[in-house]
């Protein structure tokens, strides 16, 4: 809190009652309004997450602006927030990436608009939550309840095989976190407390660890997510709309990763010590395999779905070799990618509102119609790619940097990435934008919108210049990753 | 002889209620308003009046009256309460529904209030005499309301499934009571646990009483393998009956199943727990299985019951407080989901037309976007996805199953409720993805829609704010001090 006032709430109250306020619009008469209110209430949710940046003390490790109240005492259960150097940018990410999602579904989206702007101003506000919670069970409130508004978004506004692909969804997730939820109530009874911050004091056996860590992983794997538990990935992305794929790539992946570091590494550190093999080997299947499997993608959205995979693989893998620069790394992963996915499948989703196909084979030579998309297109491209000036550089390099440490084969698998990467984006490039006109409906494209520029634009922004000037996103890291990394050192056993 | 006269303020809503509907009873005769607005208007007053004097009378201690028959503390005065909420509730809801079907006679609102009145009598019941009491009124008063519509083939049909296999269960259960009678020789529940601490009972002859006891109790809830029956009569009955069977003879049952296990075979608990907690297993496995098979939503919410009842046993066989409080939490939510589910269905049905498939619900939100939005709270409620209250309620039980130890009945009970969350998203998908196929405006009176509203967010408010239903649940349980 700062001065007794509670930001963090505001935080993540103010985007929901947004999104409550867009729904009393009713039907789509009323749909302008509807728009309006939700421009307005997600500018606004972003604008007051910039004092948490501003004010944020970068020598301090611990929890800053934390907020606490009792909130069901029968379990002890507090509402209690706070954000460290790993949750600052995430939330940051997150309330940036709401107004770009309601801008780019602007003119788009055309039925129920009340309904669908509020779905995400609602989810950015529990989104927000889930990086903020520092109570288990808050946390898993928060982590549930974000199912439900991505769930209604893929199954009402999708694509052909939307219903299949929520239900997949749904279900995929709620799977993982069952468990982890009575992994939660297990730490509860031992400990009678679910503050998380207790949970990294907390004494526990090998056998207890491995069973956490394990409940963990499916609910954390699931939502990253790591090889084999992929599958949900492609479907739901094909089958959402842009906002709802942008959403999914940029924010909801980060809640697995994060995941880990909140809970898995500090909670059980020997088990993840111990698991880190398997861990490791998981992540540099997805970087390798998932990467190949891009390769050969004939629908763009899929492609790209695969390449978060892919790019996912990296961030378990800078978390799982232990030491600064691999978890820094991770972490501007995360971040980095939150920019370029969510650039990627903007991208994807101008050319689909034009021609209404996501297959490469439909497009080409674009940039004789589209020269300002194209060049767009280009930078984050080569950003996905991981081009040096651009954010998707400075993690990977970190990542390999971070795996070179821990061994010289782990970060040779891992670089291949920047082989792959290069090869499935540029290639996808080179065949949607550059040649001659393919056909008639390439003829007849119209290059961006201002409204159009106007995300990507920023867009471009946020990956240039986190490309050239990372300092501010690495040094609120320090600190909190420090802490991190000595709860990992530290056995639990005794 | 002496003759004391027994003290009557714990039974006085009891006392109260029997005068009423004697009065109602006798003043329908009187009435040929086709509406019934009166008997309609006094049922609901004998209601509220009853709450009052339950409330009044209650205390935080234990007081026994009629030689121990019969007891008031604070869970019998809470879960009476919860009773007359729930079929208040309910009547609002059928109104219209039993007024163009042709059940609106004053018999249903008498029959009613007899359930109610045998609800009452089981919740405060301290001995097998007067629990197998209020059991039979309560039953034989449903039995008739099931028969109500007595054109109806799938009614009757279901009335008489009903009768059979609830004689049945009275049954299995009067003759586990007499070996219970015969090792104890008591029928007074306070005398069974001093006779069983004491050792003098006979094990063998106690635990065979055992197996007929939850038997016949099994019946009632409707657990598996004693479940045949709720799907047919849950689907055969009118929906206004329906909900009377899932809603408020549950909050008594719990009392029931509570009162003989844990009152008055506290010592027995490594005995019954077991039983019940197969029970559990199966009725979580089979209720939400079998659910999914489902084309008409009422037989899915009857599924649905079985699995909820296998949660609560789940929480009964923990065998302490936390576990008994957080089935008593339990129920309550449950009975409050299950009114707004089947609020719901009467909502939607109109004269001649009863929406009854689970294809009537397509497009509501095309239709009626408020009235989707309840029932996805009610659906993600049931299926206890947070935060909604249906999280806690599911929430509460696994935390006291898991204290006592039981991991793999926890583990299974999560992955049985990720295989139902599955037919409760179905009727998400239905209202939110799909087009509309009837495009009737949604009937029903004003009362009803209201109220259904309320219904509907209180799952929501109770969901973010829990802390004071828990509260009271614990403090009841605490102090009816149950076996302790």
């Amino acid at each position: 809190m700062i001065l007794g006032f509670p930001l963090l709430s505001l935080v993540i109250w103010l985007p929901i009652a947004a999104g409550v306020a867009v729904l009393a619009t009713g039907g789509d008469r009323n749909a302008n309004l509807a728009r309006m209110i939700a421009l307005i209430g997600s500018i606004l949710g972003f604008l007051v997450a910039i004092p948490l940046y501003t004010g944020f003390n970068v020598l301090q490790g611990g929890m800053q602006f934390t907020e606490m109240a009792p909130w069901v005492e029968r379990f002890h259960v507090n509402y209690h927030l706070g954000v460290d150097g790993i949750s600052l940018w995430l939330v940051l990410l997150n309330c940036f990436t709401t107004p770009l999602v309601v801008i780019a579904g602007w003119k788009v989206i055309e039925k129920k608009v009340a309904q669908y702007m509020a779905a995400f101003l609602i989810m950015s506000g529990i989104v927000n939550g889930v990086f903020m919670a520092l109570d288990a069970l808050l946390f898993y409130v928060f982590w549930e309840a974000m199912l439900i508004p991505m769930f209604i978004i893929i199954g009402v506004w999708g694509g052909p095989n939307r219903v299949y692909a929520a239900i997949k969804f749904f279900l995929y997730t709620l799977l993982g976190s069952l468990l982890m939820l009575v992994a939660l109530i297990y730490m509860y009874n031992l400990s009678g407390s679910f503050n998380i911050l207790d949970y990294y004091k907390l004494p526990l056996t090998m056998t207890a660890q491995i069973f956490i860590f394990i409940a963990f992983f499916v609910a954390f794997a699931v939502k990253v997510p790591m090889w084999p538990v992929h599958t949900w990935l492609p479907d739901a992305h094909v089958e959402a709309p842009t906002g709802g794929s942008v959403v999914l790539a940029a924010i909801m992946l980060k809640v697995g990763a994060y995941g880990f570091l909140r809970f898995s590494l500090p909670i059980a550190p020997d088990a993840s010590h111990a698991l880190s093999g398997f861990m490791i080997t998981l992540s540099l299947v997805a970087v390798v395999y998932i990467g190949l499997v891009a390769l050969v993608q004939s629908d763009m959205k899929k492609l790209i779905a695969y390449s978060s995979i892919s790019h996912m693989g990296f961030v378990t893998l800078g978390i799982f070799i232990f030491n600064s620069i691999g978890t820094e790394g991770a972490l501007i992963q995360m971040i980095s990618h939150g920019f370029i996915s969510g650039a990627m499948f903007l991208c994807v989703g101008v050319l689909y509102d034009r021609m209404h196909s996501r297959q490469i084979a439909d497009y080409g030579g674009v940039a004789n119609k589209m020269p300002m998309f194209a060049a767009f297109f280009m930078l984050f491209s080569m950003a996905n790619s991981g081009l040096p000036g651009t954010s998707g550089f400075a993690g990977e390099f970190m990542v390999i940097l971070g795996a070179m440490k821990a061994d010289f084969w782990l970060a040779f698998l891992a670089a291949t990435t920047l082989v792959f990467g290069a090869a499935y984006t540029l290639w996808m490039y080179k065949r949607v934008i550059f040649g001659a006109v393919s056909n008639s409906h390439v003829a007849e494209l119209m290059d961006i919108t201002p409204r159009e520029f106007l995300f990507l634009a920023l867009l471009a922004v946020g990956v240039l210049g986190m490309g050239i000037y990372p300092l501010p996103f690495a040094e609120v890291m320090h600190a909190s990753v420090n802490d991190l990394l000595m709860h990992v050192a530290q056995t639990k056993l005794q | 002889m002496n003759f004391t006269m027994p003290e009557l303020t714990p039974a006085l809503p009891e006392i109260f209620l029997l005068g009423a509907l004697s009065v109602i009873l006798i003043l329908d005769l009187m009435v040929d308003d086709p509406k019934r607005v009166l008997t309609f208007m006094l049922t609901q007053a004998a209601l509220a009046v009853c709450a009052v004097i339950t409330i009044l009378t209650s205390s935080s201690s234990v007081v026994h009256t009629f030689d121990n028959m019969y007891v008031s503390d604070m869970m019998t005065a809470v879960l009476k309460v919860g009773v007359y909420v729930c079929v208040a509730v309910l009547l609002i809801y059928s109104r219209s529904y039993i007024a163009s079907r042709g059940l609106c006679k004053g018999e249903f609102y008498t029959l009613s209030l007899f359930a109610v009145l045998g609800m009452m009598v089981m919740i405060s019941a301290s001995s097998f005499l007067t629990l197998y009491l209020g059991l039979e009124l309560m039953s034989l008063s449903l039995y008739a309301m099931v028969a109500l519509q007595r054109d109806s083939h799938v009614a009757t049909e279901a009335a008489m499934k009903y009768f059979v296999l609830g004689a049945l269960a009275s049954g299995l259960l009067l003759y586990g009571m007499s070996m219970l009678y015969g090792a104890t020789g008591s029928l007074d529940i306070d005398r069974v646990l001093e006779a069983i601490r004491s050792g003098q009972a006979n094990p063998n002859v106690l635990v065979f009483g055992i197996v007929f006891v939850v038997a016949g109790l099994g019946f009632k809830l409707g657990a598996v393998p004693f479940h045949m029956w709720v799907p047919d009569v849950y689907h055969g009955a009118p929906t206004a009956v329906t909900l009377f069977i899932g809603s408020a003879p549950k909050l008594a049952a719990f009392a029931f199943v509570l009162r003989l296990l844990s009152g008055g075979l506290q010592p027995m608990l490594h005995d019954w727990s077991q039983m019940l907690a197969i029970l559990a297993v199966l009725s979580m496995g089979l209720g939400n299985i079998t659910a999914i098979a489902q084309a008409n939503i009422k037989r899915m919410l009857a599924y649905s019951t079985i699995s909820h009842m296998g949660f609560l046993l789940l929480g009964i066989l923990s065998g302490n407080v936390n576990g008994y409080s957080s089935a008593m939490f339990y129920v309550l939510v449950y009975a409050l989901m299950t009114l707004g589910g089947f609020g719901m269905i009467m909502l939607m049905s109109r004269e001649g037309f009863e929406a009854d498939k689970l294809d009537d619900f397509r497009g509501l939100n095309a239709r009626s976007p408020w009235h989707a939005f309840i029932m996805l709270l009610l659906m993600f409620s049931m299926a206890g996805i947070p935060p909604t209250v249906g999280f806690y309620a599911k929430f509460s039980v696994l935390q006291a199953a898991l204290h006592s130890g039981h991991l793999g009945l926890v583990i299974a009970a999560v992955l049985f409720s990720l295989i139902g969350a599955f037919y409760y998203l179905r009727i998400v998908k239905l209202m939110y993805f799909d087009a509309p196929v009837d495009n009737e405006p949604i009937a029903g009176g004003q009362d009803a829609r209201i109220l259904l509203g309320i219904n509907g967010l209180a799952m929501l408010v109770l969901g973010i704010l829990p802390q004071s239903l828990m509260a009271l649940c614990a403090r009841s349980i605490q102090s009816s001090m149950l076996g302790f």
